[in-house]
């Protein structure tokens, strides 16, 4: 998500950056360039006419045209004013004092509201809360059973019995009464803005279930559009946040900025996979820092954090850092890494890792791939990988599917890695000594980040070939 | 944690694969799904037999009579450019038009250059005129044929594939689409090629119930293209005109789910099926997006023609103006509400005439 925006951003400032001095003609010049790159993301026109502006008169300013980086201080300020313009602070969710906590959701067609629906109940539930779903979405053939089949899969109930929306919301207010479920997620049908008998029926069901939270559903790729629905079903509802969905597609996402700057309700969750376990909160912060190609290593984290076991994680960091790290930790870890999710969102997220990978789609079954060898081998061989000779390469090839040199070249970048984080074991600990051990694990891996362009990071190998999406032959034989 | 550290690993595994698949020895044997290994492709040479449909009983007004709503914002802007002499702030209020309606900011550059230039040459003076030249220019701009083909070799039936994004409406468009056929007395047959979204195959069902169209459906989760590649077998048995096959959404930037799709319709195309249409659904409120999904979709499966959904809302659809001219792909159909009936050809005329909210 916000790749592309993220590319011309960097870009842009990039240029910016190494400049000692920054006259009025630069600053124009980024900030007519920072314009069509937002428009081309679909940003609404007069929120990327306000951004300029504000962002121009600020760069302006003396303080930044005499200071010594002035470019690091224009890309400061453009950081902070896209914060501001995706929602400054992040969503605080509160619960009702009287349960249930009754959530609306409400969106154009195809926004994905029924999908968020399940998706949100199960973050409630991951939150350790008991949520109950509403179809309420009459409209559309088979909603009220797309909703029950995705309640089963996460094992939340779903009431659905009544001939008008209206109805089902307010029974569905009384179901979650009478079995003591504390949030309550209604899901209605998608509707148009100018269909004036629908907004009206969304506002009574609104009147009848009276939710704590209102929230629009909009698509990632919605373009200019995205500013009027918003503008009316605010007008309708009272909205509180905003839920994106898809941003696992390479839509630069510019509705998410214009919608907030527009309603000024924050972006509350954003949806990231056709995953129900893809979902989580928003944080408009990280999501700057994303688009300015600065990682976003705090949702990494976290992520990381929900998967990972704390002390198999150090323990098998230990042995990375020490060089005695298996095939066998190795595929775990690489089980665990994709259990966070996708493992092209992953890579969005690190700092500093090129473009070209970002943008490059991750065939994961060239994962299942590494994983078949591995599983191939006996556990001796896992452990010491060395002793695989030609014919072992054969059995494990013929085993996993493979042919040798695919093995050998597994075992080669193995023997590579593991004598890289060697030489990074020392740079880790020395300059982390009082940090925490999980905290120390982060900090090593940003910091041989850094390293690598000067030092010992053999990563930005020459002759790695650069990637590019284009040259990837995804066609079929036979076109 | 510190699987991160892996991050050196998996780059060089990536940019490893990259080589391999460059160098065709070394794992791309492992491409090709094996499933359907004994199918081969076969580029049949069979007699064509043209039976394009004429979409009679839609009147041609009824797209234009339809999209006389939500102007807003444009049309404050539009009346402006009406009243005033062509000047510098007419050509922004111009441009600021086409990108609300989506159109994108290289296709609005130059359309607004093409314009300039003939604003010059012709000495166009009122605003009014420079508006009529744009959209004529636009008009122009927009000439494709766009006959939806039933055409399909002796012994084989006609597949229409319909591809797109999640949400964006191919299950609905799939149900009108077989009520205008139906009505227009053909047989059809809805193919739940969807077995991903939950109940998917139900809300099609719902469908074909309703304009009388055969169905076959897979269990949920099946193989999509068993499932249209045992409709094809059906409606071969009992006489099809036609098989309207629908695909689960899926997001043009995973390659696994694309790389499935491009089999499914691999497989749609075998006797007794045959690929006559591919079409894309895009929703009208899509930005600039559009762009990428029409590329994408058009590489992996050859998609022969737009649907454009959800034009009766406030969005313009813009964004299909820049696929038809950066990709040529024609827009051979509108979805413009919620009725059975809602679904029309896509008339040029009348969708230049909304964009810039006019009647």
């Amino acid at each position: 998500m916000f790749e592309s925006l993220t590319d011309r951003f960097d870009g842009i400032l990039g240029r910016l950056k190494g400049k000692g001095r920054l006259n009025e003609s630069d600053v124009a010049e980024a900030m007519r360039e920072i314009r069509l790159a937002l428009l081309e993301a679909d940003v609404h026109f007069n929120v990327v006419k306000r951004f300029v502006e504000r962002t121009q008169t600020r760069c302006l300013d003396s303080e930044v045209t005499q200071s010594l980086t002035p470019g690091q201080q224009v890309v400061k300020i453009v950081n902070e004013e896209l914060t501001t313009i995706l929602g400054g602070e992040s969503f605080q969710l509160a619960y009702s004092q009287n349960p249930p906590t009754v959530v609306l959701m409400a969106g154009l067609q195809g926004s994905g509201k029924t999908t968020s629906s399940a998706k949100l109940a199960r973050w409630f539930k991951s939150q350790g809360r008991n949520p109950l779903l509403v179809g309420a979405d009459l409209q559309r053939p088979a909603a009220v059973e797309q909703l029950e089949t995705l309640g089963q899969q996460i094992d939340i109930p779903v009431s659905s019995s009544a001939t008008n929306a209206i109805d089902a919301a307010r029974k569905g207010l009384e179901e979650a009464h009478l079995t003591g479920r504390d949030v309550l997620i209604v899901d209605t049908a998608g509707r148009l803005t100018i269909d004036s008998a629908l907004m009206d029926e969304i506002a009574q069901i609104s009147d009848a279930v009276e939710p704590d939270h209102t929230f629009l559903v909009v698509d990632a790729m919605t373009g200019q559009d995205a500013v009027n629905t918003a503008e009316a079903f605010h007008a309708t509802l009272e909205l509180d946040g905003i839920i994106l969905t898809k941003l696992d597609g390479d839509a630069r996402g510019g509705a998410a900025l214009s919608v907030k700057e527009v309603v000024g309700r924050p972006i509350a969750f954003a949806s990231t996979g056709e995953k129900l376990e893809d979902f989580d909160q928003f944080h408009p912060g990280r999501m700057a820092e994303r688009i300015l190609g600065m990682g976003d290593v705090l949702t990494l984290i976290e992520k990381a954090e929900e998967v990972f076991e704390q002390e198999a994680a150090e323990e098998a960091a230990q042995r990375l850092l020490e060089g005695t790290f298996t095939l066998d930790d190795f595929v775990d870890q690489l089980r665990q890494v994709r259990q966070m999710g996708d493992l092209s969102s992953i890579m969005s997220m690190m700092p500093g890792v090129p473009k070209e990978m970002k943008d490059a789609s991750i065939d994961e079954r060239e994962i299942d791939r590494l994983e078949a060898i591995v599983l191939s081998m006996t556990p001796n061989e896992r452990s010491n990988p060395d002793v695989v000779d030609g014919s072992r390469r054969t059995r494990i090839a013929d085993g996993s599917g493979t042919t040798p040199a695919q093995v050998s070249n597994l075992l080669k970048q193995f023997k590579e890695m593991r004598k890289t984080m060697k030489g990074m074991a020392g740079l880790g600990s020395k300059t982390n000594s009082r940090k925490s051990k999980a905290k120390k694990a982060k900090k090593g891996k940003k910091g041989s980040k850094k390293a690598g362009n000067s030092r010992v990071q053999p990563k930005d190998d020459p002759n790695v070939p650069k990637l590019n999406v284009a040259d990837l032959d995804l066609t079929l034989p036979g076109q | 944690m510190l699987s991160l550290a892996l991050l050196p690993w998996v780059h060089r595994t990536w940019t490893n694969s990259q080589r391999s698949r460059r160098t065709p020895s070394i794992g791309t044997e492992l491409e090709e799904d094996r499933a359907f290994e004994h199918f081969d492709d076969r580029d049949d040479v069979h007699e064509m037999r043209e039976t394009s449909v004429h979409e009679e009983g839609v009147p041609s007004g009824s797209m234009r009579e339809r999209l006389s709503k939500a102007r807003g914002m444009i049309s404050a802007r539009l009346s402006g450019i009406r009243g005033g002499p062509v000047n510098s702030s007419m050509w922004e209020e111009l441009e600021e038009v086409l990108i609300l309606a989506d159109v994108g900011v290289d296709t609005t550059l130059d359309l607004v250059n093409r314009l300039q230039d003939r604003a010059e040459a012709e000495k166009l003076e009122k605003g009014t005129d420079l508006l009529e030249a744009l959209k004529a220019q636009m008009k122009n701009d927009l000439s494709r044929d766009r006959e939806l083909s039933l055409t399909a070799s002796k012994g084989t039936v006609p597949v229409w594939l319909f591809v797109g994004v999640n949400g964006v409406g191919k299950t609905t468009s799939i149900g009108k689409v077989a009520r205008r056929l139906t009505d227009d007395g053909l047989n059809v047959l809805l193919a739940a090629g969807d077995t991903f979204r939950a109940a998917a195959a139900e809300q099609l069902e719902k469908w074909a119930n309703n304009c009388g169209a055969d169905f076959v459906r897979g269990s949920e989760g099946a193989d999509p293209s068993s499932v249209i590649y045992d409709a094809a077998e059906a409606a071969l048995a009992r006489e099809v005109d036609v098989v309207l096959a629908d695909t689960a959404g899926r997001l043009h930037n995973k390659v696994n789910l694309m790389e499935e799709l491009a089999k499914v319709r691999r497989v749609a195309d075998r006797e007794p099926g045959q690929v006559s249409e591919v079409l894309l659904v895009i929703d009208a409120t899509t930005g600039q997006n559009g762009l990428s999904q029409a590329k994408e979709f058009t590489e992996a499966v050859g998609v022969t023609g737009v649907v454009l959904t959800k034009l009766d809302g406030s969005a313009k659809g813009g964004i299909v103006f820049a696929v038809e001219r950066e990709l040529d792909l024609p827009v051979k159909l509108v979805g413009l509400g919620e009725g059975d009936l809602d679904l029309v050809d896509f008339d040029p005329e009348s969708f230049v005439e909304a964009l810039f909210g006019d009647d």
